[in-house]
């Protein structure tokens, strides 16, 4: 499955660098992506897991740059 | 002051507040008020605590809880180091500085970006926000395109945005499809044709049957395509990340190293530390690759946005870096260098007959074909002959055909047709190539209509246009004869042409000229070394060409998905002008970025050189980081200018 989110208050392509890389390492990521320049999260993951990968990704983003908001729809 | 956002607001009058405090502070410790005792060292320290929190406190606790989450090498991590070893050192002046400028950089930083977001998001506002859906019973609902059905019928005001792709059941008018094509000539819809999403209705009332949901929509896919782009990264911004990686950690290693290595070999540690503790801060300073992080990927992505209002959607950051180094192009001849259906190029008339008079007699014994030439001819006869005149029309199938129209037997067809009929035909001699149709009336040769598939407007400019933008070799693939492939170059300027090609030839042609291209380029990794190959299609028929390529570029593809799909670049109107454009769209945005990466990297390592000889401060070092930072971006914004 794959699908986006909206980030809120990501204000630093760095950390969007960061976040991607560490989203990507997660368990089940098939594919991932943050884009500073559209603030948009695209995860692809193996449908089985994914709400729980998603959990993951928001903790990490969390992590990284503790402002950024992730909107679950 | 509406152009800024509240957060953005907040952050202004904490830089304004901190900034006065500081320079009453400055002006008071140049005028001496801080006695040199230890109680005026700590208020002094206390009273510059003051604007530093002020204007650093989402800094510092954006450090702390950093530290927490074990994610060091951070922006605020370095700064807030550097500034509290700047207040180690009795520097309190340039810890309030190095933070105040550090925010106001940050500040323009978020202001700029702000604004490219902004103007993307208006270039990308071709989408429409609502739809307005008839019931059943005629009454009027607006909803969210979201929520739009296939089958629905949509009413369509003057000047509202066509929500979803659709076919219209009443109402005519022009719809305007500049957003999708960059063309601003309106185009005519009638009832019973398509309209896409995305293009503004003009003066006139529509009512739409959606044929697909709004997911699906043309103008959806292009927003996702273009949104998608900025993943598929192009060489120059993997090599930015790359670099990033491990800029910021051998900085900051070797910081550590300035602040201890000289004091220790010098024997007089406590004496020198706190002016190396001071040089290794303003390294920490510069260690953040941000000018480069940012705006790399910013001039990427108002190359794609710049593209795509010109009608030209480029899939990825790296087509935009191939399409600026293109060294082939090889492109399809008919549909996409010509028009891909016959039309009268040149009649030749017969001492005493009018070409109007040829073409109307041609016309009335053609009136009952279906063929692609007498379709041609017919369309050129401005006064046909009363169908009801026209009796006893005999076709020999691929040979000619023979109609009597009124009094006159009318003889239509090729050289061999004509003469076996008895009719003699003198050699003709003309600059117009294409197929011949010779005329005769009561078996007397009158004239010759020449038909050709004629080349688009605009495709020799666009060439010369690609000759001019760098492009070596231009190559043409075509599956007719030699002759006319050769004439159709010839007219076009190209210089190489390969004729008679079946389908699964075009993609052979291709290989050989990349194989060729290879083997000029030489060595291991000729594949990289070798220069680039785009070819030109229409996208239907060519999708195996169009994948063999480095760029597959579709032309004329508005609402085709196969196309979409198929190629990396699609160019949405018919325009093959658009192809020089986008390669000189495609050339700046590389420009910028090269501008760019050589501007940061230059400045932050002079600094870092002049730093570690104790020459370059704080202040510069600050310059350095956000100063770089916020002309790299202005830099990058040029991209987002209309262009020509």
């Amino acid at each position: 499955m794959k699908k986006k989110f909206k980030l809120i208050d990501l204000d630093c392509a760095n950390c969007a660098a960061k976040m991607e890389e560490a989203i990507k390492k997660i368990d089940g990521v098939t594919d991932a992506s943050v884009s500073f320049m559209t603030q948009k999260m695209m995860i692809e993951a193996d449908d089985a897991v994914f709400d729980q990968v998603v959990e993951e990704a928001v903790k990490v983003i969390a992590k990284v740059e503790p402002d950024c908001q992730v909107v679950l729809k | 002051m509406d152009r800024f956002t509240p957060k953005q607001k907040k952050e202004l009058q904490q830089i304004g507040i901190s900034f006065v405090l500081f320079v009453i502070l400055m002006v008071s410790e140049h005028a001496g008020l801080f006695p040199d005792t230890l109680g005026g060292t700590v208020t002094e320290l206390l009273l510059y605590l003051v604007p530093y929190f002020i204007v650093g406190h989402d800094v510092v606790r954006k450090c702390l809880i950093g530290i927490r989450n074990r994610q060091l090498f951070d922006e605020s991590f370095l700064m807030t180091l550097a500034t509290v070893g700047a207040f180690g050192c009795r520097e309190f002046g340039e810890a309030v500085a190095v933070m105040l400028f550090y925010q106001v950089g940050e500040f323009f930083q978020s202001y700029a970006v702000g604004k490219s977001r902004g103007s993307i998001a208006d270039l990308m506002s071709m989408a429409a926000d609502f739809a307005n859906r008839e019931a059943e019973d005629g009454s009027i609902e607006v909803i969210d395109p979201d929520d739009i059905e296939v089958g629905d019928i949509l009413v369509i005001k003057p000047g509202e945005k066509i929500p979803t792709d659709g076919v219209v059941i009443e109402g005519s008018g022009l719809v305007n499809t500049s957003a999708l094509t960059g063309e601003s000539l309106p185009r005519p819809v009638a009832v019973g044709e398509q309209v896409i999403s995305g293009c503004i209705n003009g003066d006139s009332l529509l009512r739409v049957r959606a044929e697909k949901e709004f997911d699906d929509c043309t103008v959806s896919q292009i927003l996702e395509l273009v949104e998608e782009a900025s993943s598929r990264k192009s060489v120059t911004e993997n090599f930015i990340t790359r670099f990033a990686r491990w800029y910021t950690p051998t900085v900051v290693i070797a910081a550590v190293i300035l602040a201890f290595l000289p004091p220790l070999i010098s024997g007089s540690f406590a004496a020198e530390f706190g002016e190396w503790v001071l040089r290794a801060c303003t390294f920490l300073v510069i260690s953040c690759p941000c000018a480069l992080v940012i705006s790399v990927p910013l001039a990427f992505f108002g190359g794609i946005g710049a593209a795509s209002r010109n009608g030209v959607l480029v899939k990825g950051s790296n087509y935009l870096e191939l399409l600026s180094e293109l060294d082939t192009v090889v492109s399809d001849k008919t549909g996409t260098l010509t028009e891909g259906r016959f039309k009268v190029a040149a009649v030749e008339a017969a001492e005493g007959y009018a070409a109007e008079d040829i073409v109307r007699f041609a016309a009335a014994a053609e009136s009952g074909s279906t063929h692609p030439i007498a379709a041609a001819i017919i369309e050129a006869c401005d006064d046909p002959i009363a169908q009801s005149k026209i009796k006893d029309v005999k076709t020999a199938a691929g040979k000619g055909i023979t109609a009597t129209a009124g009094e006159d037997h009318i003889t239509v067809g090729n050289r061999g047709f004509l003469e076996t009929e008895g009719i003699k035909i003198p050699d003709i001699d003309t600059e117009v190539s294409g197929t011949n149709c010779y005329v005769a009336k009561n078996g007397k040769y009158i004239g010759t209509i020449i038909v050709a598939d004629m080349p688009k407007a605009g495709v020799k400019e666009a060439i010369s246009g690609m000759l001019e933008a760098g492009v070596k070799n231009i190559v043409m693939l075509t599956g007719d004869s030699g002759k006319v492939a050769g004439a159709v170059a010839k007219e076009l300027g190209i210089s190489d042409y390969r004729a008679e090609l079946l389908p699964q030839d075009k993609v052979s042609a291709v290989e050989e000229l990349l194989d060729a291209m290879r083997k000029k380029a030489g060595g291991n990794d000729a594949d990289r070394k070798r220069g680039r190959l785009a070819f030109i299609g229409d996208g239907i028929n060519d999708a195996p060409v169009l994948s063999v390529a480095d760029v597959g570029i579709a032309m004329g593809s508005l609402g085709s998905d196969a196309a979409i799909e198929a190629a990396d670049v699609v160019i949405m109107d018919d325009d093959i002008a658009k192809i020089p454009a986008v390669m000189k769209t495609a050339r700046k945005t590389l420009s910028i970025s090269r501008q760019n990466i050589v501007f940061a990297l230059f400045v932050k390592f002079a600094c870092l050189l002049l730093g570690a000889l104790g020459i370059a401060n704080m202040w510069v070092a600050v310059f350095a980081d956000v100063g770089v930072a916020v002309i790299c971006i202005l830099n990058s914004m040029r991209m987002l200018e209309k262009q020509e």
